[in-house]
């Protein structure tokens, strides 16, 4: 009673009403409502980890479409024989160090020889064969592009030898080649070199006693073979035979082909009739020749592959192909996977256990002995990549089927479910519209955890070489590595980038698939804050 | 359980043999290939003539059936041993794929579930979050990328191991010496990788699970202490699903890695595979095919079948 009194005890004038002649309504929603997916999509930024390796994932995408448009020198069909296996090399990048074309080797003397001539022959424009071992490693064709201290060693027969640890220009190594070119070419070649100042004709060798390998055009020195420490230069200025050994002041004593004024001579007639077809033997810088052909210095920024291609565009096609083959089966096997599993789902009874029983005896065979099978079938047909597809779909679908099944389990006889049929939907309406949509999340996360299962499976199959891949145009990452794998100790580049490129693809489709997972799922909502 | 175990072995057989036929036919309506001496090739021939391999397909299947059942016969090898009985050629590679296999489970099973026990009591510490991110990468890296690693280590750059796995004449004439253990490490070591980390990333997600149950609240409330509640408690249940899974690992290190198997010339069932197709022996790759078919089935019903022995309160097969 007390407060009723207290009440009136307060003056009227301090009441008013809250509302006069305004309608009361409830008040709008400031913020705009969240949907499953944007829902969905709030929670997936919240995790850093999904988050970079999707942009990782964008940005190895970008590379695959992007490499063949910005690469204006290379087109995919672009091979060079000679420049194979070749380290990576930039020209702007080689100012800090890194992508100059260089591999780091331990030479013998005579090897160490006989590449640092070809930096002295490149140099040696008079052809007079007087430049010093000094001189010829400034030149810009020296392949050596720095030298350690030599370390002695004891070879197989027990005799103290030194090794000479450095590092070389692998571009430059190749030197000197031989080749056949008729008239007009010659003509050409001298124009242009007139014209750029670069060099690409040099005199031949003279074949004598002193050329121990008569295809090798990088024996421009007289040199002998010996039995304990191979091809090493020799000097005859006062008619006797003398080894030389390595110093920084030895000079090489040319073995160039003269004329009988002592000119050096450039081209010899090696056959053909007429004045258009003949052909002569010329000695060319490999180098220079490139660039005669191309318009270019070679510049590989990934290096070459195996048979000569410009590898990053090996691996952008080997990423596209890989991306492509896993984003085709994870479609596929969504589309497949959701109508069987609604199916199964929905029905239940004897549809369920028979169509049950199919997915289980297709899920009891190995995958490698369906892609063997579809390989060797469908692939003179159909070609390799389709063939493969077809396994990859063949099982594929079978774990996303049971998770819908499992969802329309969950859902079909849920009371909204029954409204609709009250109501008259059809069973196609339930099927897509009421229940199915409950089980987009799930389908969704597995789609993208199949990708990366898809891309480890098929680099594996094409590594084993049970798919071949291997082609002009297109190439797989696993045909890549298993092109590499047994020559990688002395080309690591081979191996390096597409090992890297494809762990970075499985480790970010996972985790952007169990980022995805963690978004999808509603029972984890609210747990993590 | 019994009922259910014989009906889930019958179903695998059912399962199989439909599996048999349809490999069956896809192969052997592959056309075959005859030596180009024409001594052997004529011999070969009438050979191929006498086991029936002219007759219709269906026939073809019947006598194979048959030859399996009567003399244990799954068909003759051509080409990678020549007329030796393809079941010897098999299980004569066995031995060095099961072995590199099971020194690796033997080296995975104990750290994978060291590491994944250790991440659930760490939770989200910085411990946990380290292991999580090495599962990650090792979950993902192909075992092929590990392989090239160990070699790189280990061969090249501190030469402690051989890079390839010896033939048995270099090893000592035995799979089981000193010797061809030690060329067997690096292959173990690019298996093991993967296999520890599923292990680690398996038992961590179980364990968190049942140590945030009701149950091990009840177990500290009762008195006991958290090392205590976790063994006793919820370590055994986290087991329930971890056991079956290494029981299916211990079946399937017959099928074995075939990366593996190359990189490291290892003689074994997955060289046999690729050799098997690389020459077209098709009875050899036929008896691979049921041979990988058949570990793989068995492998899914142990999992099955063992959920029922390690926790009574599962009933298999139950509506």
């Amino acid at each position: 009673m007390s407060i009723k009194k207290d009440i009136s005890l307060l003056p009227s004038e301090k009441f008013k009403f809250v509302q006069e002649g305004t309608k009361l309504s409830d008040k709008k929603f400031d913020n705009k409502p969240v949907g499953y997916f944007k829902d969905a999509w709030r929670r997936f930024r919240k995790n850093k980890a999904s988050v970079v390796a999707m942009c990782i994932i964008i940005f190895i995408v970008l590379f695959a479409f992007l490499t063949p448009l910005l690469n204006t020198n290379y087109d995919s069909t672009f091979k060079d024989i000679y420049y194979q296996k070749k380290a990576p090399r930039n020209l702007f990048l080689s100012q800090f160090g890194i992508c100059d074309g260089g591999t780091n080797r331990s030479f013998s003397e005579s090897g160490l020889i006989k590449t640092i001539a070809v930096g002295i022959a490149a140099e040696d424009k008079q052809s007079n064969g007087d430049l010093t071992i000094a001189q010829g490693l400034k030149s810009k064709y020296q392949p050596i592009l720095n030298l350690s201290e030599p370390v002695s060693y004891i070879d197989g027969a027990k005799n103290e030898k030194l090794s000479y640890p450095g590092r070389v220009e692998v571009y430059y190594e190749i030197g000197f080649i031989y080749k056949s070119v008729e008239q007009e070419e010659y003509k050409r070649i001298v124009e242009w070199q007139e014209k750029t100042g670069l060099q690409v004709l040099y005199p031949l060798i003279e074949e004598n006693e002193f050329y121990p390998d008569t295809t090798d055009a990088n024996y421009w020195y007289k040199a002998v073979k010996y039995k304990d420490q191979g091809v090493m230069p020799v000097s005859t200025a006062d008619g006797l035979i003398k080894r030389i050994s390595y110093s920084e002041n030895m000079k090489l004593e040319d073995n160039y082909m003269r004329d009988n004024d002592g000119n050096a001579v450039f081209y010899q007639y090696t056959g053909g009739g007429n004045i258009n077809t003949a052909q002569y033997k010329v000695r060319i810088l490999y180098y220079n020749y490139y660039i005669y052909q191309n318009g270019f210095e070679p510049e590989y920024i990934f290096g070459t592959d195996s048979v000569g291609f410009d590898l990053s565009l090996r691996l952008a096609g080997g990423i596209k192909l890989s991306l492509l083959i896993a984003v085709c089966v994870s479609i596929i096997n969504f589309i497949i996977g959701a109508i069987y599993g609604a199916i199964e789902g929905y029905y239940g009874g004897v549809v369920d256990i028979t169509l049950e029983r199919v997915s289980d005896i297709l899920a009891g065979v190995p995958f490698i002995v369906v892609a063997t099978l579809f390989q060797i079938h469908l692939a003179a047909k159909v070609g390799a990549v389709p063939s493969l597809l077809f396994a990859f779909v063949l099982t594929g679908w079978i774990g996303t089927a049971s998770r819908v099944r499992t969802q329309f389990y969950r859902f079909k006889n849920q009371e909204y479910v029954m409204a609709a049929r009250t109501l008259g939907a059809r069973d196609r309406r339930i099927i897509w519209k009421h229940i199915f949509p409950n089980s987009l999340g799930t389908i969704i996360t597995s789609s993208a955890l199949v990708i990366p299962g898809v891309i480890g499976a098929e680099s594996m199959l094409s590594y084993l070489g049970i798919v071949k891949l291997g082609g002009t145009n297109a190439t797989s990452l696993g045909t890549l590595l298993s092109d590499a794998s047994s020559i990688w100790t002395n080309f690591p580049h081979l191996m390096v980038f597409p090992a890297i490129t494809i762990s970075l693809l499985m480790i970010c489709f996972n985790l952007f698939g169990n980022g995805l997972r963690d978004a999808f799922n509603p029972s984890l909502r609210g747990v993590e804050d | 359980m019994g009922k259910y175990v014989i009906k889930r072995v019958l179903l695998m057989f059912f399962t199989l043999f439909i599996i048999m036929t349809v490999c069956f036919m896809l192969i052997r309506i592959l056309p075959r290939e005859l030596p180009t001496d024409k001594v052997q090739a004529s011999a070969i021939a009438s050979r191929w003539e006498a086991l029936g391999y002219n007759k219709p397909l269906l026939v073809q299947f019947g006598i194979y059936i048959k030859n399996i059942f009567l003399h244990w016969d799954f068909g003759t090898s051509w080409k990678i041993a020549f007329r030796q009985p393809a079941w010897d050629v098999l299980t004569g590679r066995l031995l060095p794929t099961i072995l590199v296999n099971l020194y690796s489970l033997i080296l995975s099973i104990p750290v994978g579930i060291g590491l994944g026990v250790f991440a659930a009591i760490k939770k989200n510490k910085w411990q946990d979050s380290l292991i999580s991110t090495m599962i990650m990468v090792f979950v993902s890296v192909p075992s092929y990328v590990y392989a090239f690693l160990v070699q790189f280590i280990f061969y090249f750059k501190l030469g402690w191991l051989p890079p390839l796995v010896y033939s048995l004449a270099d090893g000592g004439g035995s799979w089981l010496t000193w010797k061809m253990f030690v060329s067997m490490i690096l292959p173990v070591l690019a298996l093991s990788f993967g296999e520890i980390a599923g292990l680690c990333r398996f038992t961590r997600a179980e364990l968190t699970e049942t140590l945030t149950s009701d149950y091990m609240l009840l177990a500290r409330t009762k008195g006991l202490t958290r090392a205590q509640a976790t063994t006793r408690h919820a370590l055994r249940n986290a087991m329930v699903p971890i056991l079956p899974m290494i029981i299916s690992s211990f079946i399937g290190i017959l099928g074995g890695s075939m990366i593996i198997e190359r990189i490291f010339s290892i003689p074994g069932v997955g060289q046999l595979y690729i050799q098997s197709i690389n020459l077209l022996d098709y009875d050899v790759f036929m008896m691979d095919c049921v041979f990988y078919t058949f570990v793989s089935l068995l492998a899914g019903i142990a999992v099955d079948i063992s959920y029922g022995f390690i926790d009574p309160r599962i009933r298999m097969g139950e509506k």
